[in-house]
């Protein structure tokens, strides 16, 4: 890495994690205060009656699921806001003015992501605590899926921002695709509850793997096999990645 | 001398199929300050977004410094500075870490790029605006922040857009006076503009761009002695008579005062001769309009266009 690219990655990083800051009241307070509701909804208030999933109490059951949610969301939901603002209001032009390479303008996005990612992640898992013991079955494995999980949603937020021309291209995605990916990928429940046909069709539901990776880092128990939820992780951030780049030096939805 | 830029049979169809540059080809020789002019939709924006690296040219090359931008852009994009036409910052940003953060972009170590913002702010009369919201300053210091924001890497080509649009005089003359300072320290500049007088007062040499093709490529001196026609407004003492506007082939434009039209081979003695001879005294006289402005709107408004217009309306 020369150093342009370090100096500029660190600037855009930094500009990022400023930015997420600044506007906290937009970035870190609705997520801690919609997965606060989650608990005491479905943990603590419905979860009782359920009783137990996976060998676990429901409680203990969600929370990876949840954290892993606000992971998605926030993750996805920042660089979208980020970069697609940025294009908006044409100051991605003091971007792509510069010699800034194109991986920095993309990974120093997706740093912003990762660090917003951490920070709620954070706090969610900390709000957690209140309701329930938290399980650590292994640590590496729960960094590194909240790690690969963010850069990937990021990386795909950043091809939703960069084709998108109006503020409504920006809602469809999360709305139609990522909420009912999130919802139907094992956040509130195991998939061997669902009749076979159905635990066949969630199998194609990337986010499943993320989820249970994630839920196997706490609690050591999985619907899907650990090797396959990173193959599948790692395959989409490879293929995202090429795309972003490749759009990036096309200047596609960029340039004219 | 080195040439600052080369452009070389640049093309650019959009993909609506407006063509908005048809082979252009352009020099600008390193220091000097290089005007560019045009109508609105001539082609200026366009070629300008190909060499700073915001339109992708159909066809054609475009060298800075002897660098090529196909083959070496990030190299070229390090040498140029761009104050674009439209404000393209973060409103929500202080110009301190506008400045500071585009310097960064171009690899400028933090400590020495938060230096040079205090001299460009300085430099440019926003220093006590630094920790401002940026969507909260006036128009003309929103144009002076960009032109600080382009200065941040200290760049060989500085590409104005129209940098003065929608400033006042005092401002804009004090921007006049930071352009030819950066350009004695050896920055070249090539400058758009609408304010003919801007390009007259600052530029030597001159590109008139038309429907994405240069029509003409000169010296300013050269270009207004192709001009044989000046219109003069002569105040007199007291209302004109149709004697004096006939023996002059004179309009009146207000109570006491002619306008007419002077071929260059013709000496303005002689009309004062005659204004004198027939009993009136000239209190004042002034050109009609800025004589490059007359220019500019004769090349770029041919009879054939005049006619084609006339003939869409009709």
């Amino acid at each position: 890495m020369n150093s342009v690219a370090l100096t500029a990655f660190y600037t855009l990083g930094r500009k990022e994690v400023v930015r997420i800051l600044r506007i906290w009241s937009q970035t870190i307070l609705p997520p801690a205060i919609t997965m606060t509701l989650y608990f005491v909804i479905f943990g603590n208030l419905i979860g009782k009656r359920i009783g137990q999933m996976g060998g676990f109490d429901y409680m203990s059951f969600i929370v990876p699921g949840l954290v892993m949610m606000s992971v998605i969301t926030n993750s996805y939901g920042n660089i979208v806001s980020s970069f697609f603002g940025a294009k908006f209001s044409k100051h991605i032009e003091e971007m792509l003015v510069s010699p800034m390479p194109n991986w920095v303008i993309l990974f120093g996005h997706v740093l912003g992501a990762l660090s917003r990612v951490i920070l709620v992640g954070s706090i969610v898992t900390v709000i957690s605590l209140f309701f329930t013991e938290i399980h650590i079955y292994n640590i590496w494995i729960v960094i590194s899926t909240v790690i690969l999980t963010s850069v990937v949603f990021a990386l795909a937020g950043f091809v939703n921002a960069c084709l998108a021309t109006k503020f409504d291209d920006i809602a469809i995605i999360p709305a139609f695709i990522l909420t009912p990916l999130t919802y139907l990928g094992g956040v509130f429940y195991s998939i061997s509850l669902l009749p076979e046909f159905w635990q066949t069709v969630s199998k194609f539901n990337p986010v499943l793997y993320m989820v249970n990776a994630f839920r196997y880092g706490f609690l050591g128990v999985s619907d899907v096999n650990i090797y396959q939820a990173y193959a599948v992780m790692l395959t989409f951030l490879v293929v995202l990645t090429g795309i972003c780049l490749t759009m990036l030096n096309k200047g596609i939805g960029l340039r004219t | 001398m080195t040439v600052a830029l080369k452009v070389s049979n640049l093309k650019k169809t959009y993909k609506n199929g407006t063509v908005a540059l048809k082979g252009l080809d352009l020099t600008v020789q390193s220091g000097e300050i290089f005007a560019l002019l045009g109508p609105n939709g001539a082609g200026k924006s366009t070629l300008i977004g190909i060499i700073s690296s915001l339109v992708n040219a159909t066809s054609g090359e475009v060298e800075v410094f002897g660098d090529s931008l196909t083959k070496q852009r990030n190299l070229v994009k390090s040498h140029i500075g761009l104050v674009p036409q439209e404000f393209n910052f973060n409103m929500f940003e202080k110009p301190m870490d506008i400045l500071v953060n585009q310097a960064g972009y171009y690899g400028v170590p933090r400590k020495i790029a938060i230096q040079r913002a205090e001299k460009y702010l300085k430099q440019l009369q926003l220093w006590d605006k630094k920790g401002t919201m940026s969507r909260s300053l006036s128009g003309g210091m929103k144009r002076r922040l960009m032109i600080a924001r382009a200065m941040m890497n200290e760049p060989k080509l500085l590409i104005l857009d129209e940098p003065t649009a929608g400033v006042d005089i005092e401002i804009r003359r004090s921007m006049w006076e930071f352009v030819e300072q950066i350009a004695k320290d050896g920055t070249t500049i090539i400058l758009t503009t609408h304010y003919l007088e801007e390009a007259e007062q600052l530029c030597k040499n001159i590109a008139i761009i038309n429907h994405g093709e240069i029509i003409k490529n000169t010296t300013i001196k050269q270009l207004l002695t192709t001009l044989d026609i000046e219109t003069f407004i002569f105040d007199l003492d007291k209302s004109p008579s149709d004697e004096l506007l006939k023996a002059l082939d004179a309009e009146i434009t207000e109570d006491h005062s002619i306008q007419l039209d002077v071929h260059k081979s013709k000496a303005l003695n002689d009309v004062f001769k005659t204004i004198d001879e027939l009993g009136f005294k000239v209190l004042s006289m002034r050109n009609k309009v800025n004589r490059l402005e007359e220019l500019f709107f004769k090349m770029t408004h041919k009879p054939t266009d005049k006619q084609s217009d006339m003939e869409d309306m009709a």
